[in-house]
């Protein structure tokens, strides 16, 4: 597996449009079967890149090879690839059994295949019994599906899908990541998906590249970029996270010690080597409130509780620390009651374990 | 805006001055004409009230009835040209850069701020036989003959004999689709503008070349503005008057022309009424039609 060569390799790809850098010198490898999320928030060029896979933009500079071809002159009607649009671009005209053959009739598959072909990718995505409806009479997530199985039908080396569940509802989202990814490992073929949401990326995606500003941070897996973000873009864009400005005092055998304001010196776990002005970090949900000052060698701040917001399962709690930072923290509800347990004003501690910090260099 | 139910002042307040508008300009002189048409002509040219039906029997005479199918086949012709060159114009301005559009649609309205009369008198001078078009093939065939001659074959070119462009069915088509031109190309751009982009983009990505795109997907998808364009064109076409009175010849009357003689010189207003109510009469069935038939869909959707 790992010694197959990727199905798409990005190498050093930039596009402008007029003066703005879209997309700036990125190189990715996706590797055969793999579903592959391209995440960042709106305008860091996820989409740009997305349509340059698809050939509807042509890089400015790079190299896009996608199974070992080089795309660069190759129209999107003769790319090994298919797209699900992020409106769908379900033809309005044609019936659900039309929309699907309609990617079989023009690239010539004789006539007995395509109905055969078409029922098929229907069932693929549940619709067996939609052939003959026309899309006004579907869902947005029936709509969604005829995307799908249109696109399927041509057994694409990969599928593309530019945000494709930012127009479903709460609840049909959850279950269509699910259903994706059960879909993914039934077809086997590479998806590659963008979504600026980065719950979207960590719950389907096995590797994820995190984009800024046309630059990628950070390529790995879900995992890797929320325990180990490389940078503050990226420990900031993907979850909540409590970051404090530190500087290094000094390294000593995989030990960092750093000097914050208000906390003073404290030392983390840290590999390599630091220097100057870092980030420390520390998820809202590594950390600990109580009344008492932390015990052994938790590292402990001292605040005052000024906004709790409750989310049924869980309460997300906001505490102005001595450093200035304010911190998030979250307390799962575990017991059945509706008032509170924290209330704003308190006085209290948070501490976390020195294990569970992050040095951001970046 | 809210509900009118709750509102009837407001909207009466909007309503109430086009509805009388519409009622005293064009709903009543309708009615008027309507029954004129069934009237008679004095003997100075007066309109007699009655209820008689030689005006529709003298209608469909042959003669007119051949006037009338001119006049459709006529309309029918300059709505397919004002396609074919409108289409490439719309398609052209709905996808320029959006800092383009409105100067390009500018220019596609442009014409509108010259009279139609001038407009028109100025292709009689393009198209006379001392007029632009012939001077300049005449200008062509001389620098020809001079090469032909420099060449040795001095009686290669012959003799330059000006075309006989005006005074035909063929100016009036001309003249037609000229004036027209921008009703179709703007019912269109709305349409073309307001598509979008990823339908293109959808059949593209499934393996359909551009010309399988343009036919299969873009043409049908626009098609409410196509009809809407060519309707307009159609039924201004074939009503025209003005264009085939200064362009046309003397086979190129046309219903309109027919109709402005009766009220005028021949001072047959019942007779020139029912002419026009020839017209009226299928375009009356055909919202009929259609209102039935969209009745029937709605009826048919709630059905399943």
């Amino acid at each position: 597996m790992t010694d197959q060569p990727p199905i798409i390799s990005i190498r050093n790809v930039t596009k402008r449009f007029g003066t703005v850098t879209a997309v700036d010198d990125v190189s990715i490898d996706i590797k055969r079967g793999e579903f592959f999320a391209l995440l960042g928030p709106s305008g860091c060029g996820k989409t740009t890149l997305l349509r340059m896979l698809a050939g509807f933009e042509t890089a400015s500079e790079g190299s896009i090879e996608i199974d070992g071809q080089p795309m660069l002159s190759v129209p999107p009607n003769r790319r090994p690839v298919n797209m699900v649009f992020q409106s769908y671009a379900v033809f309005p005209h044609m019936t659900v059994f039309d929309n699907v053959a309609y990617g079989l009739k023009v690239t010539g598959v004789p006539k007995a295949q395509v109905a055969g072909q078409v029922r098929e990718a229907l069932a693929l995505v549940h619709l067996e019994d939609y052939g003959r409806r026309k899309p006004d009479q579907l869902s947005g997530g029936q709509r969604q599906r005829v995307a799908l199985a249109r696109a399927l039908v041509k057994k694409p080396k990969v599928l593309l899908l530019d945000e494709p569940l930012s127009a479903l509802d709460a609840k049909l989202r959850e279950a269509m990541r699910l259903e994706l990814v059960h879909l993914q490992h039934s077809v086997g073929i590479t998806f590659v998906i963008v979504t600026h949401d980065q719950d979207e990326a960590l719950s389907m995606a096995d590797r994820a590249a995190v984009m800024d500003h046309g630059v990628v941070r950070q390529i790995a897996a879900p995992g890797t970029l929320y325990e180990h973000p490389n940078s503050r873009f990226v420990a900031d864009f993907i979850g909540k996270m409590n970051l404090l400005e530190a500087k290094v005092a000094g390294v000593s055998g995989g030990r960092l010690a750093v000097e914050i304001d208000g906390l003073g010196r404290i030392d983390v776990p840290h590999e390599g080597d630091a220097s100057g002005e870092i980030g420390i970090a520390v998820r809202p949900e590594k950390t600990r409130l109580s009344k008492e000052p932390p015990a052994g060698d938790l590292i402990g701040l001292k605040g005052k509780v000024s906004d709790v917001a409750y989310y049924g399962n869980e309460s997300h709690v906001l505490l102005d620390t001595d450093t200035g930072v304010r911190f998030t923290t979250t307390v799962q509800n575990e017991v059945r009651r509706t008032d509170s347990s924290v209330l704003i004003g308190d006085n209290l501690w948070i501490s976390w374990s020195p294990e569970d910090t992050l040095v951001l260099s970046e | 805006m809210e509900d009118w139910r709750k509102n009837k002042g407001a909207f009466a307040t909007f309503l109430g001055p086009a509805s009388f508008w519409l009622l005293v300009f064009f709903v009543i002189p309708l009615i008027l004409v309507w029954v004129y048409s069934f009237g008679e002509r004095g003997p100075q040219g007066q309109t007699y009230l009655a209820l008689n039906f030689e005006n529709y029997l003298r209608a469909i005479e042959p003669i007119h009835l051949g006037i009338f199918w001119k006049s459709v086949w006529i309309g029918a012709i300059s709505t397919a040209v004002c396609l074919v060159v409108g289409f490439p114009v719309a398609m052209g301005i709905a996808f320029a850069p959006s800092r383009w559009k409105n100067p390009l649609l500018l220019i596609v309205v442009l014409p509108f701020f010259t009279n139609l009369l001038i407009r028109t008198y100025a292709w009689i001078a393009v198209l006379r036989t001392r007029g632009f078009l012939n001077f300049g093939i005449e200008w062509t065939h001389e620098k020809l003959d001079g090469l032909a001659t420099l060449a040795g074959f001095p009686e290669a070119m012959g003799d330059f004999v000006p075309l006989e462009l005006l005074y035909n069915q063929y100016a009036v088509i001309i003249g037609l689709v000229y004036v027209h031109l921008p009703f179709l190309i703007l019912p269109l751009y709305a349409t073309l503008e307001k598509l979008d982009r990823s339908y293109m983009e959808a059949s593209l990505d499934l393996g359909a070349g551009q010309w399988r795109t343009f036919f299969s997907v873009l043409v049908p998808l626009v098609m409410p503005g196509i009809v809407s364009g060519a309707l307009l064109v159609f039924i201004l076409s074939m009503g025209n008057f003005l264009v085939p009175d200064l362009l046309g010849g003397t086979d190129s009357l046309m219903i309109g022309n027919l109709i402005a003689r009766e009220y005028g010189a021949a001072r047959d207003w019942p007779f020139g009424s029912a002419l026009s109510f020839m017209i009226m009469y299928p375009v009356f069935i055909f919202f009929v039609i259609n209102a039935m038939a969209a009745r029937y869909r709605t009826h048919k959707r709630a059905a399943a």
